[in-house]
């Protein structure tokens, strides 16, 4: 078991460099000089020509990138173009907000979607399972930013329940933190939750369809065992790895969500940083964050072990 | 017993204080558009970060509502009669947030700091001044290589505003992330694109005028989302109101709304002779770029963009600025005229013309409308939608035919045009070169009485609105929304928010 681990932190280690390559590549193909945005509105000759030898801009891209990861590789990503604050700050700012915003989503969309899937699987072809489909298509095909405008209008403008956008840290004011995050959470909580049911329903269908499980009902166990210990579980595996997955994106950042709420978390500080051509402070994001999504792969590998006995022995 | 006594005695008194302080002290919660970037006066390039700015950092001299020069940390200035040298008397009794004093050595040391700190983006605007010399505790005379009559104005802006030398010694290029200044509010914390908070600085000179205990800025991006906070009562204030908003708040009598005329202009730079692509129709022939202009109703534009909430505009000034040419009015539409020309230019059957434009919905919904119109007179528009650092570097580079752009304007009428319109202007895209012009902005530039200032800048006008190398459309309003409970609020046409004598009543 070890071994298999290591050998996937191995594999993942060339995956990073070459995300880092990539995106490195991609932001220097983007169109439009950073420092015509950083020089302010009268671009001062010399402004310019200091500021791209400050931020090496002169330099060949091999030699840029090389100077970028060498420093990455000691811990230090840069400092932000446009703020000056290192890049590595600004990252520690930010990722408790983006990790409190996915665990409070994915607790939302745990809470719909698996009971939802469960139930629409166990009540298959019934006006039950009608409804829960349609509730979850609609939780797909709402778009997030329409959604969270309507919720900030309804819950903030007219009931005046919540706060209409920002973020609050939990260890200022743990209450308020959660309140302000409430609405967001839901949004995004709500989409998840439609691809988690769709998921969990067609595992539990394949499952329900067992030998085993019909054994399990002719011994005469109640349908309660028999749906909840014997197929749920079963069908746990793959709705492990979505949820590790669907995690992963989270961490990285629900851009239009943060956007409409305000919530300065990953998702609206590389949107900004693009616009802004603050390429550090992309870099570090992308980097940060395809290491998150391989540490939620891993985790997920490791939760089958605890899942699947059969696994162990392999 | 009489420890005990006196503690609890001291406890009540302390508690009767707090009670008796005044019932309006609060924090201030202010929505801006966008977030600033560094905050070092000397560094930053954004019009929020000058918003942010009106709260901590004062200047040595500041504007009324109407332009003119009033006194801040300089209490009085004359210039010496050949204008090579202004003599400034300054504030006394003042610190920085640092404990720093204020006095001429401060100043010495920031005019120094903002010309040779190598980050500085004040350069250019103080490059009139040779040197600093220091002739009392608070006087200070500044030596110029010419006369400018830009340079005040410049000094009520950031060029002129003060930061604590110790501070900006200790901190370099650094500054911005913990700035020192001597303004109203001190500096508290920065999460980025969430929040800036500012603290009431108790030693501050004219701290009477000022009534809240801290200014929170949060970037906002979204206009229905500034909006909605501002409607459940999460934000006390917000900045550039969406025009298509007004009716939601004219509707709430919760609210109150403020605005005014910007600096800035918005409108058309065409390229004249940058690079191989300055060499079209467009560029070449003024009739072409007259023609545009006259097939334009700029008045339809502010109905149907902006709700009629902007002014319309022809000119780099706005028409309320005591700088506008009133010898040439906003123009009615002419498509007779427009089409005229344009036979003239040789083009009786209409001509092409790209124009890029930044892919913001606002700028692309104007664009339309002129494309709309001009097609009217023959002029066949097609736009070419850019973001916005790709729409500025093709515009440096030359490779445009004609851009949709604005600029956010400046107190002196030299900063809407010396630099685009002069040979050697810094940001002269167009690569517009007329010696009249020259002579007439750099010698407003010189000449110190505001009557032949004036008579210069009128004159530049009708040449610059003959041939045209920037078609002005219209000047934005800054719009203000607050709450009710907020009194006393003056809007400046810099689009600023001083907090001087602004009151909260609840």
């Amino acid at each position: 078991m070890l071994a298999f681990f290591l050998r996937r932190v191995l594999i993942a280690l060339p995956t990073i460099i070459l995300i880092s390559v990539f995106v490195f590549a991609l932001q220097k193909l983007l169109p439009g000089d950073p420092l015509t945005v950083l020089a302010g509105e009268e671009r001062d000759p010399e402004v310019l020509e200091f500021l791209r030898e400050k931020y090496r801009l002169n330099d060949p891209i091999i030699v840029q990138y090389f100077t970028w990861a060498g420093n990455a590789v000691q811990g230090d990503l840069g400092i932000s173009l446009r703020t000056n604050q290192p890049v590595t700050e600004l990252m520690a700012q930010k990722l408790p907000v983006t990790i409190q915003l996915a665990v409070m989503s994915m607790l939302f969309a745990l809470l719909i979607g698996i009971p939802a899937g469960i139930l629409s699987a166990v009540k298959k072809g019934t006006v039950t399972d009608y409804v829960a489909n349609i509730v979850a298509l609609s939780g797909l095909s709402i778009p997030n930013f329409w959604l969270g405008i309507m919720l900030i209008l309804l819950v903030s403008v007219k009931w005046q329940l919540l706060p209409a956008s920002g973020y609050v840290p939990p260890g200022e004011d743990l209450w308020q933190s959660i309140r302000t995050m409430l609405m967001p959470a839901f949004v995004l909580g709500t989409a998840l939750a439609a691809t988690l049911m769709r998921h969990t329903r067609s595992a539990m269908l394949g499952v329900l369809s067992a030998d085993y499980v019909r054994t399990a009902r002719a011994k005469g166990l109640p349908e309660r065992t028999v749906v909840l210990k014997h197929s749920f579980r079963n069908a746990l595996t793959p709705i492990v790895t979505l949820t590790a997955l669907l995690f992963g994106e989270l961490v990285a950042g629900a851009v239009l969500t943060e956007q409409i709420f305000t919530i300065p978390g990953f998702g609206k500080l590389v949107v900004d940083a693009v616009f802004n051509r603050d390429y550090a402070v992309v870099q570090g994001i992308v980097l940060v964050t395809a290491v998150g999504f391989i540490v939620m792969n891993l985790i997920a590998d490791m939760l089958y072990f605890v899942l699947n006995p059969r696994l162990r022995g392999a | 017993m009489t420890l005990l006594k006196t503690a609890m005695i001291t406890a009540l008194m302390g508690a009767t204080a707090i009670t008796a302080a005044p019932a309006m002290a609060k924090d201030l919660r202010i929505a801006l558009q966008s977030d600033a970037d560094v905050l070092d006066p000397d560094q930053s390039r954004t019009f929020v970060g000058r918003i942010v700015y009106a709260s901590l950092c004062d200047k040595l001299v500041d504007i009324t509502p109407d332009l003119e020069i009033i006194p801040q940390l300089a209490t009085a200035w004359e210039t010496s009669a050949d204008g090579m040298a202004i003599t400034m008397q300054l504030r006394e009794g003042v610190v920085f947030h640092d404990g720093t004093p204020f006095n001429a050595e401060a100043v010495a040391a920031n005019i120094a700091r903002s010309q040779t700190l190598d980050e500085s983006r004040r350069k250019s605007e103080l490059e009139s001044i040779t040197g600093t010399e220091v002739t009392g505790e608070y006087e200070i005379v500044l030596t110029l290589a010419a006369p400018d009559a830009t340079l005040m104005a410049q000094l009520a802006d950031r060029a002129g505003m003060m930061v604590s030398p110790t501070a900006a010694e200790a901190a370099g290029a650094d500054f911005g992330l913990n700035p020192v200044c001597s303004g109203a509010f001190s500096f508290t914390e920065r999460v980025a694109q969430d929040k800036i908070v500012l603290t009431k600085f108790a030693d501050y000179w004219n701290a009477d005028a000022i009534s809240f205990d801290s200014v929170t800025f949060l970037p906002i991006p979204d206009t229905t989302v500034r909006l909605a906070n501002l409607q459940s009562g999460d934000i006390d204030m917000i900045e550039r109101l969406a025009a298509t908003d007004l009716p939601q708040i004219t509707g709430n009598a919760d609210l109150t709304v403020d605005s005014a005329v910007s600096l800035g202009y918005q409108g058309i730079t065409f390229n004249l002779a940058n690079g191989e692509r300055g060499d079209n129709p467009w560029g070449n022939d003024k009739r072409l770029r007259q023609a545009l202009s006259h097939a334009i109703d700029r008045e339809v534009i502010n109905q149907v963009v902006f709700e009629g909430a902007f002014a319309a505009g022809n000119q780099s000034f706005p028409p309320t600025s005591p700088w506008y040419n009133t010898n040439f009015p906003v123009p009615a539409r002419n498509v007779e005229k427009a089409k005229a020309l344009l036979a003239e230019a040789g083009f009786p059957d209409g001509l092409d013309l790209e124009v890029q434009v930044p892919n913001t919905t606002v700028q692309l919904q104007l664009m339309q409308v002129v494309q709309a119109m001009a097609s009217e007179a023959g002029i066949r528009i097609t736009l070419a939608s850019k973001e916005f650092a790709t729409l500025l570097e093709d515009q440096t580079a030359g490779s445009y035919t004609a851009s949709q752009i604005g600029w956010s304007g400046r107190v002196d009428p030299d900063g809407n045009n010396h630099p685009f319109v002069t040979t050697n202007g810094g940001i002269n895209d167009s690569k517009y070169s007329n010696p009249a012009i020259d002579e007439l902005l750099n010698d407003a530039r010189i000449v110190s009485t505001t009557a032949e200032r004036k008579a210069k800048y009128d004159e530049a006008m009708a040449i610059m609105l003959d041939e045209l190398p920037r078609v002005f459309l219209y000047h934005e309003k800054w719009i203000w929304a607050f709450n009710n409970k907020l009194k006393g609020f003056v809007s400046y046409p810099d689009g600023m928010i001083r907090l001087e004598n602004v009151t909260w009543e609840e």
